[in-house]
Protein backbone atom coordinates (compact mmCIF):
# COMPACT_ATOMS: atom_id res chain seq x y z
CA UNK A 1 0.00 0.00 0.00
CA UNK A 2 1.23 3.43 -0.87
CA UNK A 3 0.02 4.82 2.40
CA UNK A 4 2.24 2.67 4.60
CA UNK A 5 4.72 5.40 5.29
CA UNK A 6 2.48 8.40 4.89
CA UNK A 7 0.69 7.52 8.10
CA UNK A 8 3.59 9.04 9.93
CA UNK A 9 2.49 12.52 8.94
CA UNK A 10 -1.28 12.01 8.69
CA UNK A 11 -2.53 10.24 11.82
CA UNK A 12 -4.53 7.10 11.34
CA UNK A 13 -7.33 8.48 13.50
CA UNK A 14 -7.91 11.45 11.18
CA UNK A 15 -7.93 9.22 8.09
CA UNK A 16 -10.43 6.80 9.64
CA UNK A 17 -12.67 9.58 10.90
CA UNK A 18 -12.75 11.19 7.45
CA UNK A 19 -13.54 7.95 5.63
CA UNK A 20 -16.25 6.96 8.10
CA UNK A 21 -17.77 10.44 7.92
CA UNK A 22 -17.90 10.13 4.12
CA UNK A 23 -19.52 6.69 4.38
CA UNK A 24 -22.19 8.06 6.72
CA UNK A 25 -22.98 10.89 4.28
CA UNK A 26 -23.35 8.35 1.49
CA UNK A 27 -25.48 5.89 3.47
CA UNK A 28 -27.83 8.08 5.50
CA UNK A 29 -29.95 9.60 2.68
CA UNK A 30 -30.68 6.17 1.18
CA UNK A 31 -31.31 4.68 4.61
CA UNK A 32 -33.85 7.43 5.33
CA UNK A 33 -35.66 6.63 2.11
CA UNK A 34 -35.61 2.91 2.85
CA UNK A 35 -36.98 3.27 6.39
CA UNK A 36 -39.66 5.76 5.37
CA UNK A 37 -40.97 3.44 2.68
CA UNK A 38 -42.00 0.96 5.41
CA UNK A 39 -43.71 3.48 7.72
CA UNK A 40 -47.46 4.20 7.76
CA UNK A 41 -48.54 7.52 6.23
CA UNK A 42 -49.66 9.04 9.54
CA UNK A 43 -46.28 8.47 11.14
CA UNK A 44 -44.28 9.65 8.14
CA UNK A 45 -45.98 13.05 8.32
CA UNK A 46 -45.86 13.41 12.10
CA UNK A 47 -42.29 12.39 12.89
CA UNK A 48 -38.91 12.09 11.18
CA UNK A 49 -37.71 8.65 10.05
CA UNK A 50 -34.77 8.82 12.47
CA UNK A 51 -37.16 8.52 15.43
CA UNK A 52 -37.49 4.85 14.43
CA UNK A 53 -33.86 4.31 15.35
CA UNK A 54 -34.67 4.55 19.07
CA UNK A 55 -36.65 1.29 18.85
CA UNK A 56 -35.61 -0.36 15.58
CA UNK A 57 -36.86 -3.81 16.59
CA UNK A 58 -40.47 -2.79 17.17
CA UNK A 59 -41.71 -4.37 13.95
CA UNK A 60 -45.32 -3.30 14.45
CA UNK A 61 -44.34 0.24 13.42
CA UNK A 62 -43.52 -1.00 9.92
CA UNK A 63 -45.92 -1.86 7.10
CA UNK A 64 -45.85 -3.14 3.52
CA UNK A 65 -48.97 -1.14 2.69
CA UNK A 66 -47.03 1.57 0.79
CA UNK A 67 -45.53 -0.98 -1.57
CA UNK A 68 -48.93 -2.58 -2.10
CA UNK A 69 -50.37 0.84 -2.99
CA UNK A 70 -47.67 1.95 -5.43
CA UNK A 71 -47.59 -1.41 -7.20
CA UNK A 72 -51.37 -1.72 -7.47
CA UNK A 73 -52.61 1.81 -8.07
CA UNK A 74 -49.44 3.80 -8.71
CA UNK A 75 -48.71 1.99 -11.97
CA UNK A 76 -45.33 0.87 -10.69
CA UNK A 77 -45.88 -2.79 -11.60
CA UNK A 78 -46.57 -1.99 -15.26
CA UNK A 79 -43.60 0.37 -15.24
CA UNK A 80 -41.46 -2.37 -13.73
CA UNK A 81 -42.38 -4.73 -16.56
CA UNK A 82 -41.75 -1.97 -19.13
CA UNK A 83 -38.34 -1.22 -17.66
CA UNK A 84 -37.40 -4.87 -17.99
CA UNK A 85 -38.46 -5.09 -21.63
CA UNK A 86 -36.77 -1.81 -22.55
CA UNK A 87 -33.58 -2.59 -20.68
CA UNK A 88 -33.11 -6.14 -21.95
CA UNK A 89 -33.76 -5.18 -25.57
CA UNK A 90 -31.79 -1.95 -25.14
CA UNK A 91 -28.81 -3.95 -23.89
CA UNK A 92 -28.80 -7.06 -26.09
CA UNK A 93 -29.21 -5.30 -29.43
CA UNK A 94 -26.54 -2.60 -29.04
CA UNK A 95 -24.00 -4.98 -27.51
CA UNK A 96 -24.53 -7.47 -30.34
CA UNK A 97 -24.27 -4.83 -33.09
CA UNK A 98 -21.23 -3.29 -31.39
CA UNK A 99 -19.49 -6.65 -31.02
CA UNK A 100 -19.93 -7.35 -34.75
CA UNK A 101 -18.58 -3.93 -35.68
CA UNK A 102 -15.69 -3.99 -33.23
CA UNK A 103 -14.67 -7.42 -34.52
CA UNK A 104 -14.89 -6.34 -38.15
CA UNK A 105 -12.93 -3.16 -37.51
CA UNK A 106 -10.27 -4.96 -35.52
CA UNK A 107 -9.81 -8.29 -37.29
CA UNK A 108 -10.92 -7.87 -40.91
CA UNK A 109 -8.73 -6.13 -43.44
CA UNK A 110 -10.65 -3.96 -45.84
CA UNK A 111 -10.35 -0.56 -47.43
CA UNK A 112 -11.71 2.30 -45.34
CA UNK A 113 -11.73 0.50 -42.02
CA UNK A 114 -9.68 3.27 -40.45
CA UNK A 115 -12.22 5.74 -41.76
CA UNK A 116 -15.17 3.83 -40.32
CA UNK A 117 -13.51 3.40 -36.94
CA UNK A 118 -12.72 7.13 -36.92
CA UNK A 119 -16.32 7.91 -37.81
CA UNK A 120 -17.65 5.81 -34.94
CA UNK A 121 -15.24 7.27 -32.38
CA UNK A 122 -16.03 10.75 -33.66
CA UNK A 123 -19.68 10.20 -32.79
CA UNK A 124 -18.65 10.14 -29.11
CA UNK A 125 -18.52 13.94 -29.22
CA UNK A 126 -22.12 14.35 -30.39
CA UNK A 127 -24.43 15.02 -27.43
CA UNK A 128 -27.72 13.15 -27.79
CA UNK A 129 -29.45 16.53 -27.65
CA UNK A 130 -28.19 17.17 -31.18
CA UNK A 131 -30.30 14.27 -32.47
CA UNK A 132 -33.62 14.47 -30.61
CA UNK A 133 -35.68 16.61 -32.95
CA UNK A 134 -34.93 14.99 -36.34
CA UNK A 135 -35.14 11.45 -34.94
CA UNK A 136 -38.41 12.24 -33.18
CA UNK A 137 -39.86 13.65 -36.42
CA UNK A 138 -38.74 10.55 -38.27
CA UNK A 139 -40.35 8.42 -35.56
CA UNK A 140 -43.61 10.29 -35.75
CA UNK A 141 -43.73 9.68 -39.49
CA UNK A 142 -42.96 5.97 -39.07
CA UNK A 143 -45.23 5.58 -35.99
CA UNK A 144 -42.22 4.46 -33.96
CA UNK A 145 -42.59 6.97 -31.11
CA UNK A 146 -44.17 5.44 -28.05
CA UNK A 147 -43.05 1.92 -29.00
CA UNK A 148 -40.52 -0.46 -27.44
CA UNK A 149 -39.05 -1.13 -30.89
CA UNK A 150 -38.40 2.55 -31.45
CA UNK A 151 -36.78 2.99 -28.06
CA UNK A 152 -34.59 -0.12 -28.51
CA UNK A 153 -33.31 1.20 -31.82
CA UNK A 154 -32.61 4.60 -30.28
CA UNK A 155 -30.65 3.07 -27.40
CA UNK A 156 -28.69 1.07 -29.97
CA UNK A 157 -27.86 4.18 -31.99
CA UNK A 158 -26.84 6.13 -28.89
CA UNK A 159 -24.95 3.36 -27.11
CA UNK A 160 -22.94 2.17 -30.11
CA UNK A 161 -20.01 4.63 -30.21
CA UNK A 162 -18.95 3.88 -26.64
CA UNK A 163 -19.60 0.15 -26.97
CA UNK A 164 -17.57 -0.16 -30.20
CA UNK A 165 -14.78 1.96 -28.73
CA UNK A 166 -14.56 -0.28 -25.68
CA UNK A 167 -14.81 -3.66 -27.44
CA UNK A 168 -12.48 -2.59 -30.24
CA UNK A 169 -9.62 -1.97 -27.84
CA UNK A 170 -10.26 -5.41 -26.34
CA UNK A 171 -10.36 -7.27 -29.68
CA UNK A 172 -7.22 -5.44 -30.76
CA UNK A 173 -5.37 -7.03 -27.87
CA UNK A 174 -6.19 -10.54 -29.13
CA UNK A 175 -3.28 -11.84 -31.25
CA UNK A 176 -3.94 -11.94 -35.02
CA UNK A 177 -2.04 -15.24 -35.32
CA UNK A 178 -4.82 -16.97 -33.39
CA UNK A 179 -7.36 -16.06 -36.06
CA UNK A 180 -4.95 -16.79 -38.88
CA UNK A 181 -4.46 -20.29 -37.51
CA UNK A 182 -8.22 -20.83 -37.33
CA UNK A 183 -8.57 -19.84 -41.00
CA UNK A 184 -5.89 -22.24 -42.04
CA UNK A 185 -7.86 -24.94 -40.24
CA UNK A 186 -10.81 -23.99 -42.41
CA UNK A 187 -12.92 -21.92 -40.02
CA UNK A 188 -15.15 -19.24 -41.52
CA UNK A 189 -14.98 -15.62 -40.39
CA UNK A 190 -18.29 -16.07 -38.58
CA UNK A 191 -16.91 -19.12 -36.75
CA UNK A 192 -13.83 -17.24 -35.58
CA UNK A 193 -16.13 -14.53 -34.26
CA UNK A 194 -18.49 -16.88 -32.42
CA UNK A 195 -15.97 -19.51 -31.28
CA UNK A 196 -12.87 -17.38 -30.69
CA UNK A 197 -13.43 -13.65 -30.36
CA UNK A 198 -16.60 -13.74 -28.24
CA UNK A 199 -15.55 -16.44 -25.75
CA UNK A 200 -12.15 -14.76 -25.29
CA UNK A 201 -13.72 -11.42 -24.52
CA UNK A 202 -16.37 -12.53 -22.05
CA UNK A 203 -14.99 -10.21 -19.31
CA UNK A 204 -15.12 -7.17 -21.61
CA UNK A 205 -18.58 -8.08 -22.92
CA UNK A 206 -19.85 -8.69 -19.37
CA UNK A 207 -18.62 -5.25 -18.31
CA UNK A 208 -20.25 -3.64 -21.29
CA UNK A 209 -23.54 -5.49 -20.70
CA UNK A 210 -23.73 -4.35 -17.07
CA UNK A 211 -22.79 -0.84 -18.05
CA UNK A 212 -25.42 -0.62 -20.75
CA UNK A 213 -28.00 -2.39 -18.56
CA UNK A 214 -27.65 0.17 -15.77
CA UNK A 215 -27.51 3.01 -18.25
CA UNK A 216 -30.76 2.06 -19.96
CA UNK A 217 -32.52 1.07 -16.73
CA UNK A 218 -31.69 4.47 -15.23
CA UNK A 219 -32.33 6.55 -18.32
CA UNK A 220 -35.01 9.21 -18.07
CA UNK A 221 -34.34 11.72 -20.85
CA UNK A 222 -34.36 9.38 -23.85
CA UNK A 223 -37.56 7.73 -22.60
CA UNK A 224 -39.18 11.14 -22.05
CA UNK A 225 -38.34 12.24 -25.57
CA UNK A 226 -39.39 9.14 -27.49
CA UNK A 227 -42.15 7.70 -25.30
CA UNK A 228 -43.70 11.10 -24.64
CA UNK A 229 -47.16 10.89 -23.17
CA UNK A 230 -47.55 7.13 -23.66
CA UNK A 231 -47.92 6.12 -20.00
CA UNK A 232 -48.63 2.47 -20.85
CA UNK A 233 -45.05 1.97 -22.08
CA UNK A 234 -43.34 4.27 -19.54
CA UNK A 235 -40.36 2.78 -17.65
CA UNK A 236 -39.85 3.18 -13.88
CA UNK A 237 -37.82 6.39 -14.12
CA UNK A 238 -40.56 8.11 -16.10
CA UNK A 239 -43.32 6.81 -13.86
CA UNK A 240 -41.44 7.81 -10.73
CA UNK A 241 -40.78 11.32 -11.98
CA UNK A 242 -44.46 11.83 -12.75
CA UNK A 243 -45.36 10.47 -9.28
CA UNK A 244 -43.11 13.17 -7.80
CA UNK A 245 -45.62 15.59 -9.27
CA UNK A 246 -48.83 13.75 -8.46
CA UNK A 247 -47.96 12.35 -5.00
CA UNK A 248 -46.40 15.65 -3.93
CA UNK A 249 -45.98 15.38 -0.18
CA UNK A 250 -47.14 11.75 0.16
CA UNK A 251 -43.67 10.68 1.15
CA UNK A 252 -44.68 7.20 2.32
CA UNK A 253 -45.68 6.41 -1.29
CA UNK A 254 -42.90 8.31 -3.05
CA UNK A 255 -40.20 6.59 -1.02
CA UNK A 256 -41.69 3.16 -1.71
CA UNK A 257 -41.94 3.94 -5.44
CA UNK A 258 -38.35 5.19 -5.48
CA UNK A 259 -37.16 2.04 -3.80
CA UNK A 260 -38.99 -0.14 -6.31
CA UNK A 261 -37.08 1.64 -9.08
CA UNK A 262 -33.75 1.28 -7.25
CA UNK A 263 -34.08 -2.38 -6.31
CA UNK A 264 -32.89 -4.02 -9.54
CA UNK A 265 -29.88 -1.76 -10.17
CA UNK A 266 -28.78 -2.17 -6.54
CA UNK A 267 -28.91 -5.98 -6.83
CA UNK A 268 -27.01 -5.85 -10.12
CA UNK A 269 -24.49 -3.44 -8.68
CA UNK A 270 -23.70 -5.33 -5.50
CA UNK A 271 -23.57 -8.76 -7.15
CA UNK A 272 -21.58 -7.74 -10.24
CA UNK A 273 -19.64 -4.74 -8.96
CA UNK A 274 -16.30 -6.12 -10.15
CA UNK A 275 -17.43 -6.15 -13.79
CA UNK A 276 -19.05 -2.76 -13.48
CA UNK A 277 -15.87 -1.20 -12.12
CA UNK A 278 -13.82 -2.91 -14.80
CA UNK A 279 -16.14 -1.50 -17.44
CA UNK A 280 -15.77 1.99 -16.08
CA UNK A 281 -12.01 1.69 -15.94
CA UNK A 282 -11.92 0.19 -19.44
CA UNK A 283 -13.93 3.11 -20.75
CA UNK A 284 -11.89 5.73 -18.93
CA UNK A 285 -8.24 4.79 -18.76
CA UNK A 286 -6.50 1.52 -19.17
CA UNK A 287 -6.54 0.20 -15.61
CA UNK B 1 -4.92 -12.22 -41.20
CA UNK B 2 -3.05 -10.24 -43.78
CA UNK B 3 -5.24 -11.07 -46.79
CA UNK B 4 -8.15 -8.86 -47.80
CA UNK B 5 -11.51 -9.72 -46.28
CA UNK B 6 -13.44 -9.06 -49.47
CA UNK B 7 -16.69 -7.12 -49.62
CA UNK B 8 -19.43 -9.13 -47.93
CA UNK B 9 -17.79 -9.93 -44.62
CA UNK B 10 -17.01 -6.29 -43.70
CA UNK B 11 -20.50 -5.31 -44.84
CA UNK B 12 -22.05 -7.94 -42.59
CA UNK B 13 -19.95 -7.08 -39.53
CA UNK B 14 -19.54 -3.31 -39.77
CA UNK B 15 -22.55 -2.41 -41.93
CA UNK B 16 -25.24 -2.51 -39.23
CA UNK B 17 -23.28 -0.24 -36.87
CA UNK B 18 -22.56 2.26 -39.61
CA UNK B 19 -26.22 2.25 -40.67
CA UNK B 20 -27.29 2.91 -37.07
CA UNK B 21 -24.83 5.77 -36.76
CA UNK B 22 -25.94 7.37 -40.00
CA UNK B 23 -29.59 7.28 -38.96
CA UNK B 24 -29.20 8.13 -35.27
CA UNK B 25 -26.16 10.41 -35.20
CA UNK B 26 -24.87 11.79 -38.49
CA UNK B 27 -28.12 12.63 -40.24
CA UNK B 28 -29.95 14.08 -37.20
CA UNK B 29 -26.93 16.15 -36.10
CA UNK B 30 -26.71 17.77 -39.54
CA UNK B 31 -30.48 18.24 -39.68
CA UNK B 32 -30.50 19.89 -36.23
CA UNK B 33 -27.84 22.32 -37.40
CA UNK B 34 -30.11 23.29 -40.30
CA UNK B 35 -33.19 23.56 -38.08
CA UNK B 36 -31.33 25.96 -35.81
CA UNK B 37 -31.52 28.59 -38.57
CA UNK B 38 -35.24 28.04 -39.16
CA UNK B 39 -38.46 29.11 -37.43
CA UNK B 40 -40.39 27.18 -34.78
CA UNK B 41 -41.93 24.81 -37.31
CA UNK B 42 -38.85 24.54 -39.53
CA UNK B 43 -40.68 26.18 -42.44
CA UNK B 44 -38.72 29.36 -43.12
CA UNK B 45 -35.15 30.45 -42.59
CA UNK B 46 -34.80 33.12 -39.96
CA UNK B 47 -31.06 33.74 -40.07
CA UNK B 48 -29.46 34.07 -36.67
CA UNK B 49 -32.66 34.87 -34.74
CA UNK B 50 -32.57 31.67 -32.69
CA UNK B 51 -28.94 32.21 -31.73
CA UNK B 52 -29.73 35.78 -30.78
CA UNK B 53 -32.38 34.38 -28.46
CA UNK B 54 -30.00 31.80 -27.04
CA UNK B 55 -27.34 34.36 -26.15
CA UNK B 56 -29.41 37.38 -25.15
CA UNK B 57 -32.78 36.39 -23.66
CA UNK B 58 -33.03 36.68 -19.89
CA UNK B 59 -34.12 33.03 -19.46
CA UNK B 60 -31.20 31.68 -21.46
CA UNK B 61 -28.66 33.94 -19.78
CA UNK B 62 -30.00 32.68 -16.47
CA UNK B 63 -29.60 29.08 -17.63
CA UNK B 64 -26.03 29.74 -18.77
CA UNK B 65 -25.17 31.35 -15.44
CA UNK B 66 -26.61 28.42 -13.51
CA UNK B 67 -24.79 25.96 -15.72
CA UNK B 68 -21.56 27.86 -15.15
CA UNK B 69 -22.13 27.54 -11.41
CA UNK B 70 -22.58 23.80 -11.97
CA UNK B 71 -19.46 23.60 -14.14
CA UNK B 72 -17.29 25.21 -11.48
CA UNK B 73 -18.62 23.61 -8.30
CA UNK B 74 -19.67 20.24 -9.65
CA UNK B 75 -16.43 19.59 -11.52
CA UNK B 76 -14.16 20.87 -8.75
CA UNK B 77 -16.25 19.03 -6.16
CA UNK B 78 -16.48 15.62 -7.81
CA UNK B 79 -12.83 15.54 -8.90
CA UNK B 80 -11.46 17.11 -5.70
CA UNK B 81 -13.50 14.90 -3.38
CA UNK B 82 -12.92 11.87 -5.58
CA UNK B 83 -9.15 12.38 -5.43
CA UNK B 84 -9.17 13.01 -1.69
CA UNK B 85 -11.27 9.89 -1.06
CA UNK B 86 -9.13 7.80 -3.42
CA UNK B 87 -6.07 8.65 -1.34
CA UNK B 88 -7.84 8.28 2.00
CA UNK B 89 -9.53 4.90 1.36
CA UNK B 90 -6.17 3.50 0.30
CA UNK B 91 -5.08 3.80 3.92
CA UNK B 92 -7.96 2.05 5.69
CA UNK B 93 -8.53 -1.68 6.12
CA UNK B 94 -12.17 -1.59 4.95
CA UNK B 95 -11.23 0.01 1.61
CA UNK B 96 -13.51 -2.06 -0.63
CA UNK B 97 -16.52 -1.55 1.65
CA UNK B 98 -15.95 2.21 1.76
CA UNK B 99 -15.60 2.32 -2.02
CA UNK B 100 -18.79 0.29 -2.56
CA UNK B 101 -20.77 2.62 -0.33
CA UNK B 102 -19.56 5.81 -1.99
CA UNK B 103 -19.84 4.34 -5.48
CA UNK B 104 -23.37 2.99 -4.88
CA UNK B 105 -25.36 6.05 -6.12
CA UNK B 106 -23.87 5.48 -9.59
CA UNK B 107 -26.02 2.35 -9.81
CA UNK B 108 -29.36 4.01 -9.09
CA UNK B 109 -31.11 6.43 -11.42
CA UNK B 110 -30.78 10.17 -11.06
CA UNK B 111 -34.53 10.18 -10.64
CA UNK B 112 -34.20 7.84 -7.65
CA UNK B 113 -31.37 9.92 -6.22
CA UNK B 114 -33.50 13.02 -6.80
CA UNK B 115 -36.31 11.57 -4.68
CA UNK B 116 -33.81 10.52 -1.99
CA UNK B 117 -32.53 14.09 -1.71
CA UNK B 118 -35.85 15.81 -2.14
CA UNK B 119 -36.80 14.00 1.03
CA UNK B 120 -33.55 15.04 2.74
CA UNK B 121 -34.28 18.67 1.82
CA UNK B 122 -37.93 18.53 2.92
CA UNK B 123 -39.02 21.84 4.42
CA UNK B 124 -41.80 22.66 6.83
CA UNK B 125 -42.49 26.09 8.33
CA UNK B 126 -40.75 26.91 11.64
CA UNK B 127 -42.57 25.48 14.63
CA UNK B 128 -43.90 22.33 12.95
CA UNK B 129 -42.21 18.96 13.17
CA UNK B 130 -39.48 18.63 10.50
CA UNK B 131 -39.36 15.36 8.54
CA UNK B 132 -36.39 16.32 6.35
CA UNK B 133 -33.12 15.40 8.04
CA UNK B 134 -31.21 18.55 7.12
CA UNK B 135 -33.82 20.90 8.52
CA UNK B 136 -34.16 18.73 11.62
CA UNK B 137 -30.42 19.16 12.21
CA UNK B 138 -30.70 22.93 11.74
CA UNK B 139 -33.66 23.15 14.13
CA UNK B 140 -31.90 20.98 16.71
CA UNK B 141 -28.94 23.37 16.57
CA UNK B 142 -31.28 26.31 17.16
CA UNK B 143 -31.54 27.68 13.61
CA UNK B 144 -34.59 28.32 11.44
CA UNK B 145 -35.41 25.64 8.83
CA UNK B 146 -34.35 26.48 5.25
CA UNK B 147 -36.36 26.02 2.04
CA UNK B 148 -33.41 24.33 0.35
CA UNK B 149 -35.03 23.87 -3.04
CA UNK B 150 -36.99 27.13 -3.11
CA UNK B 151 -34.61 29.85 -1.94
CA UNK B 152 -32.27 31.18 -4.59
CA UNK B 153 -29.28 30.90 -4.88
CA UNK B 154 -29.09 28.24 -2.16
CA UNK B 155 -31.23 25.88 -4.25
CA UNK B 156 -28.64 25.72 -7.02
CA UNK B 157 -26.04 24.59 -4.52
CA UNK B 158 -28.50 22.13 -2.98
CA UNK B 159 -28.92 20.57 -6.44
CA UNK B 160 -25.18 20.55 -7.07
CA UNK B 161 -24.73 18.61 -3.79
CA UNK B 162 -27.00 15.90 -5.21
CA UNK B 163 -24.78 15.79 -8.30
CA UNK B 164 -21.70 15.45 -6.10
CA UNK B 165 -23.32 12.65 -4.14
CA UNK B 166 -23.97 10.74 -7.37
CA UNK B 167 -20.71 11.28 -9.26
CA UNK B 168 -17.94 11.52 -6.64
CA UNK B 169 -17.79 7.72 -6.40
CA UNK B 170 -17.16 7.44 -10.14
CA UNK B 171 -14.21 9.84 -9.92
CA UNK B 172 -12.93 8.06 -6.82
CA UNK B 173 -12.92 4.63 -8.51
CA UNK B 174 -10.96 5.83 -11.55
CA UNK B 175 -8.55 7.98 -9.55
CA UNK B 176 -8.02 5.20 -7.02
CA UNK B 177 -6.90 2.84 -9.80
CA UNK B 178 -4.50 5.49 -11.08
CA UNK B 179 -3.20 6.22 -7.58
CA UNK B 180 -2.38 2.58 -7.01
CA UNK B 181 -0.50 2.65 -10.30
CA UNK B 182 2.03 5.21 -9.05
CA UNK B 183 5.37 3.39 -8.57
CA UNK B 184 5.93 2.88 -4.86
CA UNK B 185 9.61 3.78 -5.14
CA UNK B 186 8.67 7.22 -6.39
CA UNK B 187 6.63 7.98 -3.28
CA UNK B 188 9.26 6.51 -0.99
CA UNK B 189 12.02 8.47 -2.69
CA UNK B 190 9.99 11.61 -2.14
CA UNK B 191 9.66 10.81 1.52
CA UNK B 192 13.34 10.07 1.92
CA UNK B 193 14.02 13.49 0.45
CA UNK B 194 11.93 14.84 3.30
CA UNK B 195 8.89 15.89 1.29
CA UNK B 196 5.82 16.40 3.44
CA UNK B 197 2.37 15.12 2.52
CA UNK B 198 1.33 18.28 0.70
CA UNK B 199 4.55 18.50 -1.29
CA UNK B 200 4.30 14.82 -2.12
CA UNK B 201 0.75 15.47 -3.27
CA UNK B 202 1.50 18.37 -5.60
CA UNK B 203 4.91 17.29 -6.88
CA UNK B 204 4.53 13.53 -7.25
CA UNK B 205 0.93 12.31 -6.89
CA UNK B 206 -0.80 14.90 -9.09
CA UNK B 207 1.73 14.86 -11.97
CA UNK B 208 1.80 11.04 -11.97
CA UNK B 209 -1.99 10.89 -12.13
CA UNK B 210 -2.34 13.47 -14.88
CA UNK B 211 -3.82 11.26 -17.62
CA UNK B 212 -6.47 9.86 -15.25
CA UNK B 213 -7.19 13.32 -13.87
CA UNK B 214 -7.70 14.84 -17.30
CA UNK B 215 -10.05 12.03 -18.34
CA UNK B 216 -12.06 12.45 -15.14
CA UNK B 217 -12.19 16.26 -15.42
CA UNK B 218 -13.30 16.19 -19.05
CA UNK B 219 -15.87 13.46 -18.39
CA UNK B 220 -17.33 15.49 -15.54
CA UNK B 221 -17.38 18.65 -17.68
CA UNK B 222 -19.36 16.90 -20.39
CA UNK B 223 -21.72 15.42 -17.79
CA UNK B 224 -22.36 18.73 -16.14
CA UNK B 225 -23.03 20.50 -19.43
CA UNK B 226 -25.69 17.90 -20.22
CA UNK B 227 -27.09 17.70 -16.69
CA UNK B 228 -30.85 17.29 -16.84
CA UNK B 229 -32.50 14.61 -14.69
CA UNK B 230 -31.66 16.01 -11.26
CA UNK B 231 -33.16 19.40 -12.05
CA UNK B 232 -36.11 17.96 -13.95
CA UNK B 233 -37.12 15.83 -10.96
CA UNK B 234 -36.30 18.13 -8.06
CA UNK B 235 -37.36 21.62 -9.18
CA UNK B 236 -38.22 21.29 -12.88
CA UNK B 237 -36.14 24.42 -13.38
CA UNK B 238 -38.39 26.55 -11.15
CA UNK B 239 -37.15 29.09 -8.59
CA UNK B 240 -34.24 30.09 -10.83
CA UNK B 241 -32.57 26.68 -11.17
CA UNK B 242 -32.84 26.09 -14.91
CA UNK B 243 -29.81 24.85 -16.91
CA UNK B 244 -29.13 24.50 -20.65
CA UNK B 245 -30.39 20.94 -21.16
CA UNK B 246 -33.65 21.63 -19.27
CA UNK B 247 -34.14 24.78 -21.30
CA UNK B 248 -33.85 22.78 -24.50
CA UNK B 249 -36.39 20.21 -23.30
CA UNK B 250 -38.86 23.00 -22.49
CA UNK B 251 -38.37 24.75 -25.82
CA UNK B 252 -38.96 21.42 -27.52
CA UNK B 253 -42.08 20.21 -25.72
CA UNK B 254 -43.58 23.05 -23.71
CA UNK B 255 -43.14 25.78 -26.32
CA UNK B 256 -42.87 23.56 -29.43
CA UNK B 257 -40.15 25.82 -30.80
CA UNK B 258 -37.91 23.60 -32.92
CA UNK B 259 -35.70 26.47 -34.04
CA UNK B 260 -34.75 27.59 -30.56
CA UNK B 261 -34.39 24.05 -29.21
CA UNK B 262 -32.07 23.21 -32.12
CA UNK B 263 -29.98 26.34 -31.58
CA UNK B 264 -29.54 25.38 -27.90
CA UNK B 265 -28.44 21.89 -28.96
CA UNK B 266 -25.92 23.31 -31.43
CA UNK B 267 -24.44 25.65 -28.82
CA UNK B 268 -24.17 22.73 -26.38
CA UNK B 269 -22.47 20.68 -29.09
CA UNK B 270 -19.95 23.42 -29.86
CA UNK B 271 -19.06 23.77 -26.17
CA UNK B 272 -18.64 20.01 -25.80
CA UNK B 273 -16.51 19.35 -28.93
CA UNK B 274 -13.14 20.61 -27.62
CA UNK B 275 -13.66 18.91 -24.26
CA UNK B 276 -14.53 15.55 -25.81
CA UNK B 277 -11.69 15.90 -28.31
CA UNK B 278 -9.24 16.26 -25.46
CA UNK B 279 -10.91 13.42 -23.55
CA UNK B 280 -10.72 10.94 -26.45
CA UNK B 281 -7.18 11.95 -27.33
CA UNK B 282 -6.06 11.24 -23.77
CA UNK B 283 -7.81 7.86 -23.82
CA UNK B 284 -6.26 6.84 -27.14
CA UNK B 285 -2.82 7.88 -25.91
CA UNK B 286 -3.39 5.74 -22.82
CA UNK B 287 -4.15 2.80 -25.07
CA UNK B 288 -0.93 3.13 -27.03
CA UNK B 289 1.23 2.92 -23.94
Amino acid sequence: MNGAKLRRTLPRLVVNAAVIFAMVIWIVPTLGLFITSFRPASEVTSSGWWTVLSSPLKFTQFTLENYRTVLATGGMSTAFRNSFIITIAGTVVPVFVAALAAFGLSKLHFGGRGFFYGLIVMMLVVPTQMTFIPVLRLYNKLSLSGTFTGLTLVHTGYGLPFAVFMLHSFFDALPDELFEAAYIDGASIWMTFVRLAVPLSVPAIASLVIFQFLFVWNDLLVALIYLGGHESVAPLTMRLSSLVGSYGQSWHLLTAAAFVSMFVPLVVFFSLQKYFVRGILGGAVKG
Amino acid sequence: MKRKAGFWAPLFFVGPAVAFLLVYQVYPALQTAVYSFMDRRSEHFVGLDNYKYVFTSATMVRAFKNNLLWVVFFTAGTVGLGLLLAILVDRVKYESLAKSVIFMPMAVSFVGAGVVWKFMYNYRPPGSEQIGLLNQILVALGFEPVGWLIESPINNFALIVVGLWIWTGYCMVILSAAYKGIPKELLEAGQVDGARDLQLFWHIIVPEMRPALSVVVTTMLVNVLKIFDIIYVMTNGNYGTEVIANRMYKEMFQFANTGRASAIAVVLFLIIIPIMYYNIRTKLKGEER
